[in-house]
């Protein structure tokens, strides 16, 4: 009980103080900052669900991404629909394409390897698909025009967008603290950690799976819908692209899988390097990825359980038992 | 006469070219703790595995409590009030032993406080109460096997499938886990386990069958199938019995 | 739409070409996946460095693509044990997962220092033969596809060659079916494993020499590659030789036809399909051991 309540506390202090920000600073580059940050934090924390809880590695979660950005464009342009509600849609229709793959994926029981393969895949053929045909703008994509207004979710300054973003990061952290402590996030653990002998005692590892591409792609979608309020923009190779893929993925995987707070501590640590990356080297292009690159290829070999789990890989470093 | 609350008819598998389960029937009565031994490589856990739904059969059927559960999804089975331990143990190493155990208890009970609780109660049913915090992948095999049959116990079976629980033991441990074993079967559980230890076999079961090359050789008390040609044959070897017997009769005769 | 005969023709044959390359690059993979079982994602990336260095090779130093074959096939096998050796080997801490993602952030650096030092133009290399082509039947095929064809199935035979008859060949094998077994005999299986992971390497350089006089390179080429060298390596069976020969020349055909009758983006569509559909429905492809 204490933990539950101890971690709900940790989530509402985190939100207070971010959503205090605003109040102390009225500097676009710091409100801009830490909106991005939060925005990388949403998307590791969508693919932690998936990834890190269910253990289920999606290489290719830039499809729901893209899902969630094209709804949310598309309903605003040709269903003249108001962004609020193309926030729902695109949330939903992320969250369907997220049960559909997930639906026939584990249907015929892939995973590890092969399901890491095959997310990509779907995802490459979204982003041929985007290209080729005409109603998503193809190669050119799609633009909304600007108007900015509470009621067209978009805003004058980053203040607006970060209270969004924050919005989304706080159900996301919600979500994730709910895993942690409830009967479907330990099935979904348990399945993680042994299938079988989660079936053992009455866990349907589909159904609990099901659930979880669901909740991820769900999320994945809401941090589309965003891109595309903020940037007015959105194109098949961003949308569906392995950029957005890899960024959630390394992000989670730095910050800790399976953890609360990881993927938001991996998405805010890469943020800043990739800050300090570009001020150090100006904008080369790739410099980010690069360093992305190494730093995974680094913790994976070094700190695997990320930085949230850097106490207990130390530890495990002087006891005789067990390994990190 | 009790009703069998499992039983198996005519069950039958093959993995290619090997027969691993040939035509096997029995039948598992209620309240009973009950044991399937035989050699290695016999099928026993083969069986277990056809029981519980983790395999089909090629044949046969299998009936739980009057209904046809052939073929069904473990989880299913598990929901139903049949759950099976595995003889390598399956911990669920990133969670703590607590943790591990509340996976079970969730089947009747949807709380997490209250499952996290009931784990402390089974924990402490098997004597793994000390290391409940533990992460289980840092447990003895000892305490693996403790946990793997509390986990199995906290989803509150009717049968209880036990692979191989004393196996890999020491015995000092075989003697403290020999009680916990015959108190979950006193409380009610019907348990069905599959033994190499005979200590275990002889003090514990009530019914014994004996698989050998997946099939079934000979049933009965304990005394009867250890004193049983067939199935001494089927351990050590064709002619062993009449061996033993002329053995006994030179002894004799000396 | 209906083509003549002609045109199907030559669809194919080009298909055929592209092909055998597909093969090579999937025989390095799956050599690697059967050794190591392991994902190499990064395949895709390192197809694209030796790519660069065979262009480096003719542009900074005249040097023929087809004759930078014993430069470019030892240096991506020194880069292949090296990588296996350092820093692969020591991720894995026993769990599939890390192999996944430390392959992939290999992959990453590498295409995205590909991307900071040649930036993304496409660029392709011009020699006396690149426009020479060559009739067969009705058919107009370009030499450097069928010098590819060629050299991709003479690689594929010394690789065979080397796994079946010579005594690494003999290590490697022991170590991919029971790797505790031949440790006890006394091979070094590290060392087997990175071999393995070099001669794997050592094909995309070959690849790379028979490709780069018909095709182009840009930091992204290895993206596009590495699935289609997956698809045709679960077509043909994670760890069969033979499977990813013919899933390499089916593969191939299949692009060629689906890009004839569907335009170049749609037709890569077709590849994507066959991957998920041999994933789902027969994963152990066409000659591969069920798991």
């Amino acid at each position: 009980m204490n933990a539950m309540l101890r971690q709900l506390g940790g989530i509402a202090l985190f939100v207070a103080v971010v959503a205090c920000i605003p109040l102390f600073t009225k500097s676009g580059v710091v409100l801009n900052f830490v909106m991005m940050a939060l925005y990388a934090a949403l998307l590791a924390q969508a693919w932690n669900i998936l990834g890190g809880f269910g253990g289920q590695f999606s290489f290719g979660h830039a499809l729901f991404f893209g899902t969630g950005a094209y709804i949310q464009a598309m309903a605003q342009l040709q269903g003249g629909l108001n962004p609020w509600l193309a926030l729902v849609l695109a949330v939903s229709g992320s969250a369907a394409i997220g049960l559909m793959v997930g639906a026939l994926t584990f249907r015929y029981g892939l995973k590890g390897s092969y399901f890491a393969l095959v997310t990509l895949a779907f995802a490459e053929v979204f982003r041929i698909l985007a290209l080729s045909v005409p109603f998503t703008g193809a190669g050119v994509g799609l633009m909304i025009p600007l108007a900015e207004s509470f009621a067209n979710m978009q805003f004058a300054s980053r203040k607006g967008y970060l209270y969004l973003i924050l919005g989304f990061v706080s159900a996301a952290l919600l979500v994730t603290w709910w895993l942690k402590h409830s009967r479907f996030g330990a099935y979904l653990q348990a399945v993680r950690d042994n299938e079988d002998a989660a079936r053992a005692v009455g866990v349907n590892p589909f159904t609990v799976k099901l659930g979880a591409i669901g909740l991820s792609s769900a999320l994945m979608g809401a941090g589309g819908a965003f891109y595309v309020q903020v940037f007015q923009y959105i194109d098949p190779g961003i949308a569906f692209g392995p950029g957005t893929s890899v960024e959630a993925l390394v992000a989670a995987i730095v910050g800790g899988i399976g953890t609360l707070w990881g993927p938001v501590l991996g998405a805010v640590v890469l943020h800043v390097l990739a800050d300090i990356t570009r001020n150090l080297f100006g904008q080369l292009p790739g410099i980010n990825m690069v360093i992305y690159g190494v730093v995974l290829v680094l913790i994976v070999m070094f700190l695997p359980r990320g930085i949230a789990g850097l106490g207990a890989t130390v530890k495990s470093l002087f006891s005789k038992k067990g390994k990190p | 006469m009790t009703s069998a609350l499992l039983s198996i008819n005519g069950l039958s598998r093959s993995f290619g070219g090997l027969k691993a389960v040939q035509n096997v029937s029995l039948s598992v009565p209620t309240g009973s703790l009950t044991a399937l031994i035989g050699p290695n490589g016999a099928g026993k856990t083969t069986l277990f595995a056809l029981m519980s739904g983790f395999l089909k059969p090629d044949s046969g059927s299998v009936h739980f409590d009057g209904a046809d559960i052939t073929g069904r999804a473990p989880h299913i089975n598990a929901v139903n009030g049949m759950t099976r331990t595995f003889q390598i143990v399956q911990p669920f190493a990133s969670q703590t032993v607590r943790e591990n155990i509340a996976v079970g208890a969730h089947l009747h009970v949807k709380s997490r406080p209250t499952a996290l609780l009931e784990a402390e109660r089974i924990a402490a049913q098997v004597g793994l109460l000390k290391q409940i915090d533990q992460p289980a992948g840092e447990l003895t095999v000892a305490g693996r096997k403790r946990l793997e049959l509390a986990r199995a116990l906290a989803t509150q079976p009717r049968l209880l499938l036990l692979d191989e629980v004393l196996a890999g033991l020491n015995p000092q441990e075989i003697a403290e886990m020999m009680p916990v074993v015959r108190g979950i079967a006193d409380s009610g559980i019907t348990v069905l386990m599959i033994e190499h230890v005979m200590q275990a076999v002889m003090n514990l079961a009530a019914h014994v069958w004996v698989l050998a090359q997946g099939q079934l050789i000979a049933e009965g008390s304990p005394n009867e199938v250890t004193s049983n040609e067939k199935v001494v044959e089927a351990y050590l070897g064709h002619g062993t019995a009449a061996r033993l017997r002329a053995a006994e009769l030179g002894k004799a005769r000396a | 739409m209906m083509f003549d005969a002609g045109i199907l023709f030559s669809s194919v044959l080009n298909g055929l070409t592209t092909g055998a390359v597909y093969a090579l690059i999937a025989l390095g993979l799956t050599l690697i996946y059967g050794v190591l079982h392991i994902i190499n994602f990064a395949h895709g990336a390192s197809l694209m460095l030796a790519l660069y260095a065979v262009y480096m090779l003719k542009i900074q130093f005249g040097i023929d693509p087809y004759l930078a074959l014993p430069i470019v096939v030892p240096g991506m096998f020194v880069l292949g044990y090296a990588l296996q050796r350092v820093i692969i080997n020591r991720a894995s801490h026993g769990k599939d997962e890390n192999i996944l993602l430390v392959t992939l952030g290999i992959s990453i650096v590498m295409e995205n220092a590909a991307l900071l030092v040649f930036k993304s133009d496409t660029r392709t290399i011009d020699t006396a033969y690149t426009l020479t082509t060559i009739p067969i039947g009705p058919a107009m095929i370009a030499l450097p596809k069928l010098v590819a064809f060629a050299g991709a199935l003479v690689v594929s035979a010394i690789l065979l060659w080397i796994v079946g008859k010579t005594d690494l060949g003999r290590a490697i094998r022991a170590v991919a079916k029971e790797k505790h077994g031949a440790k006890l005999m006394g091979i070094d299986v590290d060392h087997v494993y990175a071999m393995s992971f070099g001669i794997g390497l050592a094909c995309l350089g070959a690849a790379a020499c028979f490709l780069l006089p018909a095709y182009y390179v840009n930091p992204q080429v290895g993206s596009g590659f590495v699935l289609v060298a997956f698809t045709v390596v679960v077509l043909g069976g994670m760890g069969s030789f033979g499977g990813a020969l013919i899933g390499g020349l089916l593969v191939g055909v299949v692009e060629s036809l689906g890009g004839l009758y569907l335009g170049e983006s749609l037709g890569q569509i077709g590849i994507f399909v066959i991957f998920i559909g041999v994933l789902l429905f027969r994963p152990q492809g066409l000659f591969g051991a069920k798991a």
